[in-house]
């Protein structure tokens, strides 16, 4: 141990000489190298990721309408108002982009539980150790994850418009909504349905007042039964990810941990409560921050299934911005509601990044202080 | 002494033993009751989707959910596809020209860098790779006008070159052939040097063989990414002769040909655009999640 000490300090101050050498040696070629090997790759990326980026955050100063280019000298420039006009201006805009917000929320609020839970519950189901065509399962689960969202969404309007859901429903005796048509709010219809409020008549203390743009009736409308049927959508495709992540991390866990505890005695029930859910915490903030950045980047599904209707309740952010570009040809107000959307993922992709490392950091912290000591006692017997 | 530990152990969890095989079997019967449910929640909707397709436009609607198409058709399905006026035969082959390009161009500059940046000392290297990470965290969706501004400003928006140059910038790809670089061995890398081979000579008869596992996950990470990829080519092209099979396929379902209709066209249309990943997915699925649980890591 004491030479391993007495070694690092000696290896990092450098002998200079040597370190030259490096330089034209045998490894001389490797400056230009480096660069050579890199320059494809960086060169694609500053084109079609650094340099857009830049631009778009130009064209959110201007009031550019697609006429002409927005890259000369003489375009109109409106400072911060393609911003501020989206929280401080009341008119359409806002009244859009709080829209999607709204939608955004609730279908967050639903999206990341369910999937979430969807998820953990088939890779529990698959990781059975009696299961019989594990394999099976788990390509079945996981299949419409590497599937286009574009044909995904095409045999979901199949089931949801096409009639084969309510032809389920109706054997079962409920007539079923006409789901990606209908505007209404669940949380209005439960309202309605337990003669609290009558979403044809919202109380006017609801109705009446409101926050930026939307009525409070508006913004507590809960999502909209065609958001519901998006939501299913998603929560459908997407849990089979989370269930590689989960399984993963399930086998990770040690045998011995789980026959410990059958040895214990402890049921499946507890087992799962008081032995597996702590250890899957770390997977767990995984899934449900890879849960909320996804959820916010919702596009294909929305402009494939809906285009934002009915009446705008499955308009989300993304695509907001995106028709606010290329069909309104608002392209600094689109910009805009896209550096917006981008600053909320970003804040979300940090902090779990920020915890992430954390915990990488102690973990490796914690293998290096264990490989230290299993080294000294090595060093002791010898 | 090992037996009495042994024996000790049978006789102490003897009893609640009993108790527990009745209790497990009835677990493992609602286990497995779950399990086919969801298993038919998750194959119900593709198996619809193959019979549809074989189905007239009538029958589709009448009965939706019948599995048995009455009468079996494909004229106005999958027979209308194979005509050129549809636009499908075009688009298929607008999607293996950009999966072609796009996958082997990726894999290749993909793990340039990524060894590169593993292995090669040069200067800048630490700022690339976290400039790299950072790229990582942009989301996709807030892109798109940005893509189509850049595009429309080099004067490539509309062409093939549009479809296929955004999609091989690949920032993930580079961290994912990063990472497996490090993780293996310099011997036989040092010992080739030894020998005197160039260092593209290096990365190419030596490193890359070795690369193998890695590069089938890239390459398949790569070929359902841009066979699939809607968003980033909706924005790249206009015109329906550029049109790729996503392209083609979200057209016709947000055409305005009528939500109720075309049922059995549409759905055959998904159908065939999602056989050549589901035959990959069914010959190299090991691969496939090793690929999910890398694209995980980089969040």
């Amino acid at each position: 141990m004491a030479t391993v000490t007495a070694a690092a300090p000696g290896a990092s101050t450098n002998h200079p000489a040597r370190r030259r050498r490096r330089g034209t040696g045998i490894r001389g070629p490797e400056r230009t190298a480096g660069w050579f090997f890199v320059s494809p790759a960086v060169i694609l990326l500053v084109v079609f990721l650094a340099v857009p980026v830049l631009m778009a955050l130009w064209v959110s100063f201007t009031d550019w309408n697609g006429i002409g280019t927005p890259f000369r000298l003489n375009i109109p420039t409106v400072g911060l108002r393609n911003y501020t006009d989206l929280f401080t201006k009341d008119a359409l805009t806002r009244r859009d982009f709080m829209t999607s917000i709204r939608n955004i929320f609730y279908y967050t609020l639903l999206v990341v539980p369910l999937q979430t839970a969807l998820a953990l519950s088939l890779a529990l189901l698959v990781n059975g150790k009696m299961l019989k065509g594990k394999g099976f399962f788990r390509s079945a689960f996981y299949f419409p994850s590497v599937t286009s969202s574009v044909a995904i969404t095409t045999v979901f309007l199949f089931v949801f418009n096409g009639g084969a859901l309510n032809a389920i429903l109706a054997k079962v005796g409920i007539h079923g909504p006409e789901w990606l048509a209908d505007s209404n709010g669940v949380v209005q219809n439960l309202l309605g349905a337990l003669h609290i409020a009558d979403p044809n008549n919202p109380p006017s203390a609801l109705a009446n007042h409101g926050f930026l743009s939307l009525s409070w009736w508006e913004w507590l409308s809960g999502p909209s039964v065609a958001m519901c049927a998006i939501i299913a959508l998603v929560v459908w495709t997407t849990a089979g990810t989370f269930m590689l992540i989960f399984l993963a991390a399930l086998q990770d866990i040690s045998v011995d941990i789980e026959e410990a505890s059958v040895l214990d005695g402890a049921s499946a029930w507890q087992r799962l409560r008081y032995v597996l859910l702590p250890m899957l915490k770390p997977t767990m903030f995984l899934v449900v921050t890879l849960g909320l950045i996804g959820s916010w980047q919702v596009f294909d599904q929305v402009y494939l299934a809906t285009q934002g209707g009915p009446d705008k309740t499955t308009l989300s952010p993304a695509y907001l911005s995106y028709t606010s570009g290329f069909k309104d040809h608002s392209w600094g107000v689109g910009s805009a509601m896209a550096f917006v959307l981008f600053a909320i993922i970003i804040i979300f992709t940090l902090f779990q990044r920020f915890i992430m490392r954390d915990r990488d950091e102690a973990r490796a912290k914690r293998r290096e202080r264990q490989a230290r000591r299993a080294a000294a006692q090595g060093g002791g017997t010898s | 002494m090992t037996a009495t530990v042994h024996g000790s152990r049978v006789r102490r969890s003897d009893a609640p033993a009993k108790a527990r095989h009745g209790r497990s079997f009835l677990a493992v019967f609602l286990g497995y009751a779950v399990l086919v449910f969801l298993a038919l929640v998750y194959l119900v909707p593709f198996l619809l989707q193959i019979v549809t397709s074989f189905k007239t436009q009538s029958d589709a609607a009448a009965h939706p959910l019948s599995l048995i198409p009455h009468p079996i058709s494909t004229k106005n399905s999958i027979g209308r596809l194979a005509n050129g006026s549809s636009g499908f035969p075009r688009a298929l082959a607008n999607s293996v020209l950009v999966t072609v390009l796009v996958t082997g161009g990726r894999v290749f500059l993909d793990s340039l860098a990524g060894y590169a940046l593993a292995r090669l000392r040069f200067p800048g290297r630490r700022v690339v790779f976290g400039a790299i990470l950072a790229v990582m965290a942009v989301p996709g969706v807030v892109l798109l006008i940005p893509k189509f501004l850049v595009l429309n400003k080099i004067g490539i928006y509309d062409t093939y070159p549009a479809l296929v140059l955004p999609l091989l910038a690949d920032a993930a790809g580079v961290f994912i052939m990063k990472q497996f670089f490090e993780s293996v061995s310099v011997t036989i890398e040092e010992a080739a040097r030894i020998d005197g081979a160039g260092t593209f000579r290096l990365f190419w008869s030596v490193v890359l063989p070795m690369a193998r596992p890695a590069l089938i996950t890239l390459t398949i990470l790569s070929f359902q990414g841009s066979w699939n990829e809607f968003s980033q080519v909706l924005v790249s092209v206009q015109s329906s002769q550029y049109y790729t099979l996503p392209l083609w396929l979200g057209n016709l379902v947000t055409g305005s040909l009528g939500a109720g209709t075309q049922y059995p066209l549409k759905l055959s249309g998904a159908l065939l655009a999602t056989i050549p990943v589901a035959l990959l997915f069914a010959l190299l699925q090991r691969y496939f999640i090793r690929g999910a649980n890398e694209g995980a890591v980089k969040g």
